[in-house]
């Protein structure tokens, strides 16, 4: 049985694991997004807290993702529901490309820009909102780009937990030795993550100052 | 109070160290009145930007007082203080993602003047600088060096401010946009009058453009004077920068 015709075949199922798929991811960056962000913007005006928040974002992302997966399991109400504990999990691994490229771009405006901006008598929140957050969207969004082709990849594991996504197939495959079952599941997430990476690289480009 | 009327900036006794640093401003006493343009003048180091960001308050003074019409830094809203204070600096500073048109409405638009008024005060500034009002479309990129510094000018004084702060603005300009700007400038605060500090370490601009020089070496103000005062000084350090001057003339001559 080929790849093509078992996707053929279970086109209702591999729709419902790819829908399944791509909420898990999407809901996973929208929490980064407003968790990863604000935290971004805050090291990049209190440089004392650079280090901790970057460190642990940093840490968490060298934890392995199937060992993630089992240290959440015990916690209270993520716990109980495996679409929880992976959205959970993929939020902490979509984090640090979030902080990091918020921190770095708003540190990267033109220090002269914001000198003029602070000295003609913008308030803190103006030269936020009104000079560094837009001169850093391009890198902003560069960090969401990276984050979701992470989460992307990383969702296929959240089939181990029984969270669902396109990963049923690939850990289906694996227990029926079956290379096409795998590859009904690989191949679209691979196609997902590609997806993505182009579209958010047209946003990025867009939206890159200069 | 009489006396402090006339004056437009006054430096009582300031200091300025940064966190853990040498001093880079000692015990500065200048008094600087309404309308005149001091220049104040050094080599990089000597405490003149220090100076001017003392007076919009980016720096705050470690020791002593800045008053700014008579009152001082420290008891003004800090944002009301630098509105009331247009400011210039060499790397201008334009905002890359607005137009020329936005970037000198800034301020305006936070002062919440409607449309209509900015419009008009956005083409009037392009014109007084010397710029075709349809560069208000362009972006800062799409502009010439000249032609970025007459805008950052502009901004600056965009809500009217009765103080200018301008750290050398010509600084990065080839010789002839740079005396291009120069006679422009004369000829503007002819008309406009304004309390203007301008930074710079060219002697030539200073005895070109100010009313009087206020010459630093070492964070301190060492001499103060005309420009006049200035060319037949005998103070060494004032003579030796009238001989770079000079002997670059000189040099021309012998070419």
């Amino acid at each position: 049985m080929t790849v093509w015709h078992f996707i053929a075949q279970n086109r209702a199922e591999l729709l419902d694991l790819t829908l399944e798929h791509l909420w898990l991811v999407g809901i996973s960056i929208l929490i980064a997004v407003l968790i990863g962000i604000p935290l971004g913007i805050l090291i990049s005006r209190w440089p004392a807290l650079d280090k901790p928040i970057l460190g642990s974002a940093n840490v968490i992302q060298t934890i392995p993702s199937l060992a993630l997966f089992g240290f959440l399991l015990p916690a209270p109400w993520i716990g109980e529901r495996a679409d929880r504990l992976a959205i959970l999990a993929l939020t902490l691994y979509a984090l640090l490309p979030l902080i990091r490229n918020t921190y770095v771009g708003i540190r990267g405006v033109d220090a002269a820009v914001v000198d003029a901006a602070r000295g003609m008598g913008m308030t803190d929140r103006q030269v936020l909102l009104q000079v560094q957050l837009p001169l850093a969207l391009g890198v902003i969004i560069a960090g969401i780009r990276v984050a979701t082709v992470i989460c992307v990849g990383l969702a296929t594991i959240a089939a181990a937990i029984g969270a669902g996504g396109l990963g049923e197939f690939i850990f289906r495959g694996l227990a029926m030795v079956s290379d096409s079952v795998i590859l009904a599941g690989a191949i679209p997430a691979a196609l997902l993550a590609l997806l993505a990476d182009f579209g958010l690289g047209r946003l990025e480009k867009r939206l890159q100052p200069r | 109070m009489l006396s402090t009327a006339k004056l437009a900036i006054e430096f009582r006794a300031v200091a300025y160290s940064p966190d853990a640093g040498a001093p880079i401003l000692r015990d500065l006493n200048l008094a600087i009145e309404r309308g005149e343009t001091l220049v104040l003048l050094g080599r990089s180091g000597s405490g003149k930007t220090t100076t001017l960001r003392l007076i919009n308050r980016l720096l705050s003074p470690t020791a002593g007082d800045i008053l700014i019409e008579g009152r001082s830094t420290s008891d003004w809203n800090v944002i009301r203080l630098r509105r009331m204070i247009g400011y210039v600096i060499q790397d201008i500073g334009l905002f890359p993602h607005f137009t020329v048109q936005r970037n000198i409405a800034t301020i305006p638009k936070l002062e919440g003047w409607p449309a209509a008024r900015i419009h008009s005060r956005v083409n009037e500034l392009l014109t007084l600088v010397g710029l075709d009002p349809q560069l208000a479309t362009r972006y800062p990129r799409e502009l010439s060096g000249g032609q970025r510094q007459r805008i950052g000018v502009a901004r600056a004084l965009a809500a009217d401010p009765p103080i200018l702060l301008m750290d050398e603005p010509f600084g990065a300009l080839d010789p002839l946009t740079r005396a291009e700007l120069q006679r422009e400038f004369l000829s503007l605060q002819n008309r406009l009058r304004k309390t203007v500090v301008f930074v710079t370490h060219d002697v030539r601009e200073a005895l070109l453009l100010g009313d009087r020089i206020a010459l630093m070496a070492n964070a301190r103000l060492t001499t103060l004077c005309t420009p006049q005062e200035f060319r037949s000084s005998k103070n060494p350090l004032v003579a030796a920068y009238m001989e770079s001057v000079t002997t670059v003339t000189c040099d021309r001559g012998d070419t």
